[in-house]
């Protein structure tokens, strides 16, 4: 692959970014949660709303704070997982939203695993005072690890900022 | 021929870059404000630049066309010399100022004999920065000076490192991106009373044409120059070496008119620099007084229609008179780009989803930005080929861009 850097955006990021679906807070929303922090530069808040009986997803919408990418990838996963199980939408990847848009280009990955992140951390919240279905695991996942380790991450970065003990003097 | 690999990865990329232009579409109207990343051109530089194309020669070689190129170099360096305040010394061009930048600074440590230690401002240009951090691999010692909340350097911080070792202190007589002007002349003092021998260098490539400069009086030894920041063609910069001062070539190959720099030198493109480097000198009052009014119209006209709103760097005279930086909160700075994009006004961010890193710009942090605040920063300059009725144009995109990222932005207290 080419060390080029940018890989451009794909037009479908384009169209997403502006004209995204699913847009805005759920005030009955029954789950919701976020990924990613303002520190980030990136953050994703997922709403779900759910029909308690079928276990399926009958409405999602999101707030972004982020870039192009991440406000194309929190509409695109709202829309698909509209209608979905919550077991079938749990299963989703990142690598699926970025082929379904097109290709993210790989410094915009994290936008995915944000997105996927917040979407697994709604579920794991809808079922925190629920019977937990044997398909959750206990453990998170390695898309949730990842989205913690970018969190972590960036708490460490911005403490050493607010520290000003950054770079040798 | 072989299929798959980079030839099918370049064709993908390409394909897709061209139906990402199509699907933009093109604004009815456009402002280009990223001069930072890419600059505009001045019509006079461009023929010029066309008419040097007819010289075909190369002015290391002894035969007419050569000696026409070896004309259009010296016009160049003569008329760089007249607008930094130099009379002596040499000035090497290389093809942009991040090539100036590396050849002032491993260029000094290569022909260092003894001195180990270099010291940069925390906010330098990444060309300087970079360089000096590689060259710690090689047994040097970098010391980073930090700056106040405005960009200014910590001048006690600096009298209380330059020693005998220092070989070089580098600060931007310009921030790239702040717009902080600098008291060179004060720190070459400080400099040279604690070590006579220590050498300064100056990043000059946003100072040239925005704020005065006489280098050989304010005492800098070395000072770099960028050709497309002030509107000559692309694919020239340049090196000012005070005389006397023993620099190590960092490029090797076929000789060339000038010792520091080998390869053929880019003649159409220095012969647009001249003429570039022209128009500054004689209109440099009315070019500076016209970019101060446009930057403080935008500035102010931000803050009278945008809430929540920061400008990095100073105000007023010591900020560079065509820098405009400014955060918005709650907005992320790329998406703010593609946003403005769209509707045709071109900016850049110091966001870190601009960048190659999960950080966003050192600059901004090292002005003790939170992260959040530099995330949602947008870096505009305007020039003297900008008028009036660009920034109300921008005054009337800007502020609706914001609304609408805010609008799909969490509701969330910083």
């Amino acid at each position: 692959m080419s060390s080029r850097i940018p890989l451009p955006y794909s037009p479908k990021v384009l169209e997403l970014f502006r004209n995204p679906k699913n847009l805005g807070r759920m005030e009955d929303a029954n789950a919701v949660a976020t990924a990613g922090s303002l520190a980030c530069g990136d953050m994703i808040t997922i709403y779900l709303k759910i029909d308690d009986q079928r276990e399926r997803i009958i409405d999602a919408s999101f707030e972004s704070y982020g870039c192009a990418a991440n406000i194309a990838t929190a509409s695109l996963l709202t829309e698909m997982i509209k209608g979905m199980t919550l077991r079938d939408a749990w299963n989703i990847s990142w690598k699926q939203l970025s082929d379904e848009l097109g290709g993210l280009p790989p410094i915009k990955y994290h936008c995915g695993v944000l997105a996927v992140g917040a979407l697994r951390r709604a579920i794991r919240a809808y079922y925190k005072d629920r019977a937990k279905p044997d398909w959750l695991p206990d453990e998170l996942t390695p898309d949730e690890r990842h989205a913690l380790e970018e969190e972590e991450l960036m708490k460490i970065l911005a403490k050493r900022i607010s520290e000003g003990g950054r770079n040798s003097h | 021929m072989a299929g798959g690999g980079l030839r099918e990865d370049l064709l993908e990329q390409l394909e897709k870059v061209r139906s990402l232009v199509k699907a933009h579409g093109s604004p009815h109207r456009e402002v280009y404000l990223d001069l930072e990343n890419s600059g505009l051109v001045f019509e006079e530089a461009l023929v010029a630049l066309h008419e040097a194309y007819k010289i075909h020669g190369n002015p290391s070689i002894t035969h007419r066309p050569g000696w026409r190129a070896l004309e259009a170099i010296l016009e160049a360096e003569l008329g760089l010399m007249d607008l930094i305040g130099v009379d002596n010394g040499e000035v090497v061009f290389t093809h942009s100022g991040t090539e100036a930048n590396n050849l002032a600074v491993m260029g000094l440590a290569r022909a260092s004999c003894g001195r180990r230690k270099i010291i940069v401002s925390q906010i330098e240009h990444l060309s300087v920065k970079f360089p000096a951090e590689r060259l710690q691999e090689h047994g040097f010692k970098l010391v980073e000076i930090p700056v106040d909340e405005e960009g200014f350097i910590d001048l006690d911080y600096l009298a209380g490192q330059v020693d005998d070792d220092t070989l070089m202190v580098s600060v931007a007589a310009v921030n790239h991106e702040i717009g902080v002007i600098q008291d060179l002349r004060a720190i070459a003092e400080i400099v040279k009373d604690k070590s006579p021998g220590a050498i300064i260098h100056t990043d000059a490539c946003d100072a040239l044409g925005r704020i005065p400069l006489d280098l050989e009086s304010a005492g800098v030894d070395i000072a770099s120059f960028s050709g497309h920041k002030i509107f000559a063609p692309k694919g020239v910069g340049a090196l000012y070496v005070k005389e006397g001062l023993k620099l190590e070539p960092i490029l090797h190959g076929q000789l060339s008119s000038q010792r520091l720099w080998p390869g053929a030198e880019n003649i159409p493109a220095i012969a647009g620099f001249a003429r570039a480097l022209e128009l500054f000198r004689k209109n440099f009052d009315e070019y500076r007084s016209r970019m101060r009014r446009l930057r403080d119209m935008l500035i102010d006209g931000i803050f009278e229609r945008v809430d929540d709103v920061v400008l990095n760097g100073p105000k007023g005279d010591m900020r560079a008179p065509d820098n405009v930086n400014m955060s918005f909160l709650y907005c992320e700075g790329e998406a703010l780009t593609v946003e403005l994009s769209l509707r045709g006004v071109y900016v850049s961010s110091g966001s870190a989803c601009t960048s190659r890193t999960l950080e966003p710009s050192h600059v901004l942090l090292a002005i003790k930005r939170p992260y959040e605040v530099a995330h949602g920063s947008i870096l505009m300059k305007v020039s003297p080929m900008h008028d009036e009725d660009d920034i109300k144009y921008v005054l009337e995109q800007v502020p609706e861009a914001v609304k609408r990222l805010r609008a799909i932005s969490p509701r969330v207290v910083m």
